[in-house]
């Protein structure tokens, strides 16, 4: 297929490089260096897709990241991407992309309906029509808007690119490569500042692209390229195209999102797609430039009705004629520029202006080239369904307030120039407080909260010498402030053409008789009609219209839409814009995907993965894995064709019938030394420490300063000033910052030194009536006798040459040890104790055997101390000791801790003795009682007792003291279970605790 | 992202740190008798300021000591920050 409207030379495309790409299925030609727009446009396809709301034919409004309307679905590498803006999306070798809003079809869509039952649409549609009756939500109302609306479809598949994050600083931060972005780099660089300069297009230099002027002795284009191949060849400088700055946080980072591959058919091998910085700027410069503002008449988002701006860039940077039949509507002199591009290239526009009788260079121009002039007119409406075939248009009185007769003239595009919008989007993100300027009709930058600066025309400066002047300055004198250099440059002459006044004139009034859409949000479908019902139904706030309306929401964030949707307000209102003020400008400025916002942390890169210097042997045994924070313990290690079930049953068998060994390197260890270690404890502990012998350890409960259970764990007194202390896996690194807090803020006065030693010792516990025997094997040189190494004692010795530290404490309520070497040992120490146990049946037991072994002991663990405990609901009130002060105690005395029917826990067995108990599932006194049944309690861990077998859980009951031997139904909704049980003690084995003592 | 001046170590990231609410709030010594109201000030009520906060700070992913920082809460501007035992001025 031919390029009917592409031009025979001109533009910044590759003429050479011919690319084949589809759209909607069909197969078109482009060059590299096209986008997608202007490669469909050069093809003559306008229709993109379907508006979101009334599903009205929808083309191209803009060239880049102002386009509301041409949001596509894009196909790339086996590959889907949803809302690509088809103006930014630039060109490869086989790309394809589809339309959005479109069901069934571009052509024949079944949305457009609600453009002919626009009744239901109104303002805040939403939230009326969809209202009622509330069972039509599920059934009707939601598939319906599902299927009928969104800007895309995102892929459910797993996105195998890869996005990466990068940290910088530099000196100063510039967004935007126009005129003052590069005049400001400049300067800066040349005072030897570090300066990132950001581009979000493909190509420096934004509107000096575009523009007839001259600087020094070259084009506008020369002038951008030769000081940007200046730029590149600076050590002190990063030049970024395809970058956009879109965000603008606290303390001066800004975050900037660049498209590495996105241009590219396949990303290379080890290339990211996408790249997001991080950057922490001394300065910024926003030289973001400015939005040209549409004008509003009637059906004015017909495709072929587009800014002139984005016109005059299809013909200037890419060869490419927007139409062959130009109007151009215009209220200032931009609309001419646009036109004068068309006639150079011989077409003939007709211009349309709003003006009386305005003068200027570029007017003059004009008309010497020829171009008609209709001064005081207005297009009234677009006529025309899937394009623009012809423009309503008349004269206007002076006041703007009387059409003349309406004449229909032949066109096939309309590019309106309604001004200039400052782009203050990352200003006011910054936190600057913005003024309106009356001169421009327009809001800009005013007081900076932070190290901002904002130039040229997106500080509503329009000429080029002024915006020349001021960022040079800019540039220098921030850049002197930082380095101490101070570079003087020379400024180059500029010659460009004099602008006159624009006109505020914005909105063509309703011809009688006609109720034409004039659209103000193309993106969200919102007319002038929407509005002002909004506020006739009472909406005042620009903020509560927004939201009522859709104005200027989702990825438009008003670029197109904002002023003009003031204008309105405030001409409705009878107020200034000012007063009516702007809605917040919120980040991302453009829609930033989900894959770079992650990064690389996904999968297992989102956390860290720790591993036990025994891992490398729980692996060829067959462990089972499971996550137990950061950690990766064995769950339970499988034996042919077992399952958790029957493996964990079996493990914990053997602990409590020989002896088993448990992989406990995960428990948190906090070394604890200085002179005042015993009274830092003392005051942690609910018990008392001070006259713990060396040699000994003990077992020790912390609570927060509220009374609640904080962890619980042994800890040792290694010699005289030296303890060692464990604690909860989970808890580890918060109790660390707790004794951190304490030590450092509250009681500086303690001489005490803390640090985490959990990597640097690895642990095993051996447990069961066989552990003494396997200890004595393993230490042949010890006395570990009861009397030698008694319960709670400690000793160090050497396991075959190895420094270890023996420790006789149980959590499975067995006689039992813990024995820890050096992280480096860990696997000799695992392997020895394997090879010596063999004669004794030890077997290695995970955590779900762990877990087993310390519920039928009613050994409290985190689902117990869950945060909403306290020692007596978990019956560790014995150890609160009533002559000290610790940490929370003055809590205690709280009515609801010490009313007389407080939760404590439980043991619950099934009647059936057979039926297991799901964990979470609730306690009632009766099961046929009306919902809500009141619950009593909560089973918080449940296992199969290998000493009973039955099933045990463990409980949270209210008045559990008094409720033992009481028949309670244990209820579950969830797995749809009533279970009748019985309460029993918590301790549901050796309850006299003897095991542990022989 | 905040950037926090660590008096042991310099400016950082606030991603290196971890929030330790009001550091005007005194702990009550031990063993001394106070009233609930007292006690009840010091482990909930907080005042919640709208502006200049002295609060602490953890330098959790760095020298791991608690620092103090005056922050205004609605500009996150930082004024100052201080060691843990360094006089407030
Ligand atoms: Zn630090």
């Amino acid at each position: 297929m031919s390029q009917k409207f592409r031009l025979e030379n001109g533009g910044l495309i590759n003429r050479d490089k011919k690319l084949s790409f589809k759209f909607n299925g069909k197969t078109y030609y482009g060059y590299e260096g096209d986008t997608l727009a202007s490669a469909l446009i050069a093809n003559g396809v306008h229709l993109i897709g379907r508006s979101f709301k009334y599903h009205r034919p929808r083309g191209f409004f803009g060239a880049g990241v102002d386009e509301p309307y041409a949001i596509v679905q894009l196909y790339r590498n086996n590959e889907t991407e949803p809302n690509i803006k088809a103006t930014e999306q630039e060109l490869f070798e086989g790309l394809e992309a589809k339309s959005v809003n479109c069901w069934p079809s571009v052509n024949f869509d079944i949305g457009a309906i609600n453009n002919f039952l626009k009744i239901f649409l109104p303002a805040g549609f939403y939230y009326k029509t969809f209202m009622w009756p509330k069972s039509f939500w599920y059934r009707v109302y939601e598939p319906f808007i599902r299927k009928a609306a969104g800007l895309g479809v995102a892929s459910t598949k797993h996105d195998k690119e890869r996005y990466e994050h990068k940290y910088e600083y530099c000196d100063l931060l510039i967004a935007g490569s126009g005129p003052s972005g590069l005049a400001s780099a400049y300067a800066a660089a040349k005072n030897g500042a570090r300066v990132i300069l950001a581009e979000d297009k493909p190509r420096f230099g934004g509107s000096l692209l575009t523009s007839d002027v001259n600087i020094g002795n070259q084009s506008g284009e020369d002038w951008a390229n030769s000081i940007i191949s200046e730029l590149k060849e600076m050590p002190n400088v990063v030049v970024k195209n395809r970058s956009q700055v879109f965000g603008y946080y606290d303390h001066n980072m800004l975050v900037m999102s660049e498209k590495v591959s996105d241009h590219l058919p396949k990303t290379k091998k080890h290339h990211p797609k996408q790249r997001l910085w991080y950057i922490r700027a001394k300065e910024v410069l926003i030289s973001s430039g400015s939005i040209e503002r549409p004008l509003v008449f009637g059906n004015n988002d017909t495709p072929g009705v587009m800014l002139s701006s984005a016109a005059k860039e299809y013909l200037k940077v890419y060869g490419v004629l927007v139409g062959k039949n130009p109007l151009v509507f215009t209220n200032n002199d931009s609309g001419y520029e646009t036109a004068i591009e068309f006639k150079k290239n011989g077409v003939n526009p007709i211009i349309l202006d709003s003006r009386v009788n305005p003068q200027s260079e570029i007017i003059d121009e004009a008309i010497n080239l020829g171009i008609k002039i209709k001064f005081s007119h207005v297009v009234v409406a677009a006529q025309g369904y899937k394009k623009v075939s012809s423009a309503d248009i008349a004269k206007i009185s002076d006041d703007k307030k009387q059409l003349g007769t309406i004449e229909n003239i032949k066109c096939d595009c309309i590019c309106v120039s309604g001004f200039w919008t400052p782009t203050i989007h990352l200003a006011s993100q910054s936190g600057n407080k913005t003024k309106f300027k009356e001169e421009i009709d327009a809001f800009v930058p005013g007081t900076s909260k932070q190290k901002e600066t904002t130039l040229g025309a997106a500080n509503g400066i329009f000429t080029l010498e002024e915006t020349l002047k001021d960022s040079f300055i800019a540039g220098q004198d921030l850049s002197k402030k930082i380095t101490n250099n101070d570079n003087k440059i020379s400024f180059p002459n500029v010659v460009e053409k004099k602008s006159s006044q624009h006109d505020k004139f914005w909105c063509v009034p309703l011809p009688k008789g006609k109720s034409y859409k004039r659209f103000l949000d193309f993106q969200n479908d919102v007319a002038v009609s929407d509005i002002e019902i909004a506020l006739k139904e009472g909406y005042r706030s620009i903020e509560h219209v927004k939201r009522y309306t859709t104005l200027g929401m989702a990825t438009d964030q008003g670029k197109t839409s904002n002023l003009n949707g003031l204008q309105l307000v405030s001409d409705i209102e009878n107020k200034v814009v000012p007063a009516v003020g702007h809605t917040t400008f919120r980040p991302p400025y453009t829609p930033i995907s989900i894959g770079a916002i992650v990064g690389r942390e996904v999968g297992k890169h989102s956390k860290p993965t720790r591993k036990s210097p025994m891992h490398s042997w729980h692996e060829k045994n067959n462990a089972v894995f499971v996550d137990a924070g950061v950690w990766l313990r064995p769950r339970y290690y499988k034996q042919g064709s077992e399952t958790l079930f029957e493996a964990s049953k079996r493990e914990a068998k053997n602990v409590r019938t020989n002896v088993g060994v448990c992989d406990v390197t995960t428990l948190g260890k906090i070394d604890i030394k200085g002179p005042d270690a015993a009274e830092l404890l003392n005051r942690v502990y609910t018990n008392a420490w001070l006259k713990l012998p060396v040699g000994k350890a003990r077992y020790g409960v912390m609570l927060r300063e509220d009374g609640i259970v904080m962890d619980d764990g042994t800890t040792t007194r290694i010699s005289e000033n030296h303890y060692h202390m464990t604690t909860t896996t989970a808890q580890a690194a918060n109790v660390l910052s707790h004794l951190e807090y304490y030590l450092q803020l509250v009681w500086p006065e303690l001489n005490v030194n803390v640090v985490s030693t959990t990597e640097q010792w690895a642990g095993a516990a051996i447990a069961g009536p066989k552990s003494r025997k396997l200890l004595e094997k393993l230490f042949p040189n010890n006395d570990v006798s009861n009397e030698g190494l008694p319960f709670m004692g400690y000793m160090e010795s050497e396991l075959f040459g190895v420094k270890a530290r023996i420790f006789r404490i149980s959590f499975s309520g067995e006689l039992a040890y813990e024995v820890n070497v050096e992280s480096d040992n860990g696997l000799f120490m695992w392997e020895k104790i394997i090879e010596l146990g063999q004669e004794l049946q030890v077997q290695p037991y995970g955590t779900e055997a762990l877990s087993t072994l310390r519920i039928e002991m009613g050994h409290v663990a985190g689902s117990e101390l869950d945060g909403r405990t306290i020692s007596y609901d978990t019956s560790l009130e014995g150890l609160i000791s009533k002559k000290k002060d610790f940490i929370g105690k003055r809590s205690l005395n709280r009515e609801a801790f010490t009313s007389s029917d407080r939760q404590k826990i439980v043991g619950v067995v099934p009647l059936d003795k057979k039926t297991s108990i799901p964990e979470g599932s609730h306690l009632v006194k009766d099961a046929q009682a009306p919902l809500p049944n009141k619950k009593l309690g909560h089973i918080s861990a449940s296992c199969w007792s290998v000493e009973h077998d039955n099933p045990f859980s463990l409980a949270i009951l209210k008045d559990g003291k008094n409720m033992i031997g009481e028949k309670l139904f244990v209820m579950s909704p969830l797995k749809n279970k009533v279970i009748p049980v019985e309460i029993v003690s918590s301790h549901y084995v050796d309850p006299k605790g003897e095991r542990v003592r022989s | 992202m905040l950037h926090i001046k660590c008096p042991h170590c310099g400016m950082r990231s606030q991603n290196e740190f971890s929030y330790g609410g009001d550091a005007s709030v005194k702990r009550p010594e031990l063993n001394k008798e106070i009233s609930d109201e007292e006690w009840d000030n010091f482990v909930y009520n907080r005042k919640s300021l709208r502006g200049k906060h002295l609060e602490l700070w953890q330098h959790l992913f760095g020298c791991r000591q608690w620092i103090k920082v005056e922050r205004d809460t609605a500009t996150h501007e930082i004024f100052n920050t201080y060691k843990a035992d360094e006089e407030i001025t």
